[in-house]
């Protein structure tokens, strides 16, 4: 019998990255099927070319044996694959039955909706499922779990014959996620092919049969999950190769930089504490939502921590804005380049030079000499490959936006760097300067705290590495003692 | 789209001299895309120059600013409003209030003037600002701080001053202003209407303002992402504020002039002008998605509606044929910038 869905040699690229180099995956009818890779293996691109959402570079996808090519999410949905997607996308203003009759609601009289028939299918859909909640309630009036719940009724409602679970527990409790796996478990009995993905490891050893690793865009194996243990699993996703590209070249010293005690902010994070010295690069590591990015919102202003104390150099602070804690020295560079770092309708230069106005116009008036030579140092310093200054930086590859971003706050001369993901999207040329930059900083004698989901980078670079899951830290661990397998280990 | 990175790299790597067409043809096509409303503008004053002996004359071009000054500054107020990503429906019923509370204290009718008047003229104009701030700086905690939509808070605005303005007046004209007043409607200075010379000089302080300033560059800034700009450490709040000042002040100012022309101000005034200065600011070039635009977009589209308006005029169109007209230049002026955007 052949797959219900078999892929080879799938490749994409964006603009100069690539995301997908050479996946490849075979799903068997009546199996749970894990995919499993860290940020950045791939695992979205290959979805969203399944789903019919991005075209795919090269590659071939048969279905039930017959090569097909999906343009649009429908076509794909009328192939019988259907996706619960990991960001939630209902339609708050409208009742359950409604979002998850969504485009084929049954036809009433006179070109109407027959309500009564749609209510009613809705209901049975969600009482099959074991989930208790009402068909004819506002989407809005649901609990954030709830409503992963409708998400996950929409997507079975279609019978399709492949499902895809993108982290369909991230959102939801125990007893929602042990409903799931009631769930998924008859769908398998049912003889469908259901693919998992997630981040929790002991979840993937409960719920599925085979898994599939990829890393860095492409394939590195497959198999039966009963054959291979968890550390086996986590090294295949972690990849044994150390990149030699991170050369260490700062030594922290014994002045204290930033200091941390207590810090929380409900529903956010819960007493954390650490203190980074001067010269120091200190990683943190954790999944997202695990209050990685909220301990930099405390730190910089941008969130009002409800306990806790912050010191810089040694001196109690409290920031009420962004502003106080740049004119303290503070500096970052935030996890979302397009969502907060930068203003794409905006020229390269006016980018470089936003942060620092007050000091390249110390009259109101812009001095666009002084603002020029700045942009023209940033760009040389950090080797941003640009045509003109005044060419929007929408222009420029994500690599050099990155560079931007990294290059209007090093204008400021900063003496603590907060770093969001500093080299997410990043390509590995970028990434090397990137992170020889942020070397030169800490050795300069500045205090670097750096968050990133890559393990290989934070083990190059860091001196310590504080782990986060759940709102708190876990634990800190020394550069000597961290390995990848630890980090991952603490953080799921 | 092509990255200017990488074509730089391109294009060291060719033949001199190809590499010398190739940038040509790249510089012809940035002058259309960025100067393109200006060409515009040229063509339409040649053609009418063509289409009619009068058009080029002194008179009818001072004619034409004079046209053109009140919207013209009604639109530079909604231009920094509109680049932070906002829009501003009250100034039409602002240019109404300003300018019967404004007149009030330059009249010389007993009935109208408000106890003591008329007083000295500098007085009434400086109330006249005041009030068209004060009427921004009502409208701007409520979207900056309260974040209620620009649209539904400008537009209750609109509404409560047009009422403001008949409950103050009445519901009755103010008439009878003092000839200093007047003086700025209908003065001249060196044979150029006082109103142009208004309009030229708010014209200049603005584009120096939103080209020049820090103040212009937080403006941009937080229409072309507000997030951005408040990690930035930008106060957002206080640019979002400014900009509703701003563009009402400047309503005041439209107020004043207006009450100055016709001699006596009107609780009628300035109906539908809001809208007027939302076509020259987009027909200008100015993105209504916010970040991006110039003053001088908003200087030439106020014009190009002026030197239609007159143009029409001259040739005997009826004015009907005019509002049908300036609504397809508006749409067509967006769909223009929409393939440039997309095209870039």
């Amino acid at each position: 019998m052949a797959a219900l869905l078999k892929v080879e040699g799938l490749k994409k690229s964006f603009g100069g990255v690539i995301a997908l180099r050479d996946a490849r995956f075979e799903l068997e009818a009546g199996t749970v099927h894990a995919l499993c890779g860290g940020n950045g293996a791939g695992k979205s691109t290959f979805l969203s070319i399944l789903m019919g959402i991005y075209r795919r570079d090269a590659g071939k996808i048969w279905r039930n044996g017959q090569e097909v090519e999906f343009s649009s999410p429908a076509e794909a949905l009328a192939s019988g694959i259907a996706i619960i997607e990991q960001e939630l996308s209902p339609i708050p203003q409208m009742t359950v039955a409604e979002n998850i009759f969504l485009g084929r609601e049954p036809p009433g009289r006179f070109g109407g909706v027959d309500f009564r028939k749609m209510n009613a299918a809705a209901q049975t859909i969600l009482d099959d499922l074991g989930f208790a909640i009402s068909s004819t309630r506002h989407m809005y009036s649901l609990s954030v779990a709830q409503a992963q719940l409708v998400e996950i009724a929409k997507a079975l409602s279609h019978e399709a014959e492949v499902i895809f679970m993108d982290e369909p527990t991230s959102a939801i409790g125990h007893r929602e996620a042990h409903q799931l796996f009631a769930v998924v478990q008859r769908l398998r009995a049912q003889g469908r092919g259901i693919v998992y993905v997630s981040h929790r490891l002991s979840e993937i050893f409960d719920v599925a049969d085979r898994y599939t690793v990829f890393r860095d865009g492409a394939y590195v194996d497959s198999g039966l999950l009963a054959d291979v243990d968890r550390a086996h699993l986590i090294r295949m996703i972690v990849g044994r190769e150390m990149s030699e590209e991170y050369a260490k070249i700062n030594t922290p010293s014994d002045e204290e930089g930033l200091s941390v005690a207590g810090l929380t902010s409900p529903g956010k994070i819960d007493d954390i504490s650490f203190t980074v010295r001067k010269g120091e690069i200190f990683g943190i590591y954790g999944l997202m939502g695990s209050g990685r990015s909220e301990i930099f919102d405390c730190l910089f202003g941008l969130d009002r921590p409800s306990k806790g104390e912050v010191k810089l150099f040694g001196k109690p602070v409290s920031f009420a804005a962004p502003a106080q804690a740049i004119a303290a020295g503070v500096a970052l560079v935030t996890e979302d380049r397009k969502l907060t770092g930068l203003n794409l309708t905006d020229s390269i230069r006016r980018n470089i030079s936003l942060v620092s106005l007050r000091d390249l116009s110390p009259n109101f008036v812009v001095n666009s000499g002084r603002e020029a030579k700045a942009s023209r140092d940033t760009i040389n310093r950090f080797s941003i490959l640009v045509g003109r200054d005044v060419d929007p930086v929408s222009s420029l590859s994500g690599g050099n936006q990155q560079k931007v971003v990294l290059g209007k706050w090093f204008l400021r001369n900063p003496r603590v760097l907060l770093l969001d993901e500093p080299t997410r999207g990043v390509d590995v040329g970028a990434k090397r300067e990137i992170s020889r930059i942020v070397g030169d900083f800490a050795a300069a004698g500045g205090t670097v705290v750096m968050i990133s989901s890559e393990i290989d980078e934070l083990l190059g670079v860091a001196d310590r590495i504080m782990v986060m899951r759940d709102g708190r830290a876990v634990d800190v661990l020394d550069r000597s003692q961290a390995t990848a397998e630890k980090l991952v280990h603490l953080s799921v | 789209m092509t990255h200017p990175a990488n074509r730089a790299q391109t294009v060291s790597e060719q033949p001199a001299a190809k590499a010398q067409r190739v940038d040509a043809a790249e510089v012809a096509k940035r002058i259309v895309r960025e100067y393109g409303i200006y060409l515009a503008f040229v063509i339409l004053v040649v053609v009418l120059s063509f289409a009619n002996k009068y058009f080029l004359t002194q008179s009818n071009i001072s004619n034409i600013l004079l046209q053109t000054s009140i919207n013209g500054v009604l639109a530079f107020g909604m231009t920094f409003v509109i680049i932070t990503g906002g829009i501003d429906l009250s100034v039409g019923s602002v240019v109404a209030l300003a300018g019967i509370v404004s007149a009030s204290f330059a009249t010389t009718s007993p009935q109208a003037t408000v106890a003591g008047g008329p007083y000295p003229v500098f007085v009434a104009l400086i109330v006249g600002v005041l009030v068209g701030s004060a009427s921004g700086a009502i409208i701007g905690p409520i979207v900056a701080r309260f974040n209620v939509p620009s649209f539904v808070a400008t537009l209750g605005m609109l509404s409560a001053a047009r009422g403001l303005t008949l409950i103050y007046a009445g519901g009755r004209p103010v008439p009878a202003l003092i000839p200093q007043y007047r003086w700025i409607g209908n003065g001249s200075v060196f044979g150029v209407p006082a109103p142009v010379v208004i309009f030229a000089a708010i014209f200049l302080v603005c584009w120096f303002v939103l080209a020049r300033t820090r103040f212009g560059r937080y403006v941009y800034a937080v229409g072309g992402n507000a997030r951005a700009a408040k990690t930035s450490g930008i106060n957002v709040v206080a640019v979002r504020f400014a900009v509703y000042v701003i563009s009402g002040g400047l309503a005041g100012v439209a107020g004043m002039l207006l009450a100055a022309r016709t001699g006596s101000a009107l609780t009628q005034a300035g109906i539908g002008y809001e809208l007027d200065a939302i076509a020259a600011v987009v027909i200008g070039g100015i993105s209504l998605s916010g970040g991006i635009g110039r003053m001088t977009g908003a200087l030439i589209g106020a014009l190009i509606i002026g030197v239609m308006n007159n143009g029409l005029d001259l040739m005997g169109i009826e004015s009907y044929y005019q509002q049908v007209l300036k609504g397809m230049l508006i749409v067509g002026a967006v769909m223009l910038d929409q393939r440039r955007n997309q095209g870039g």
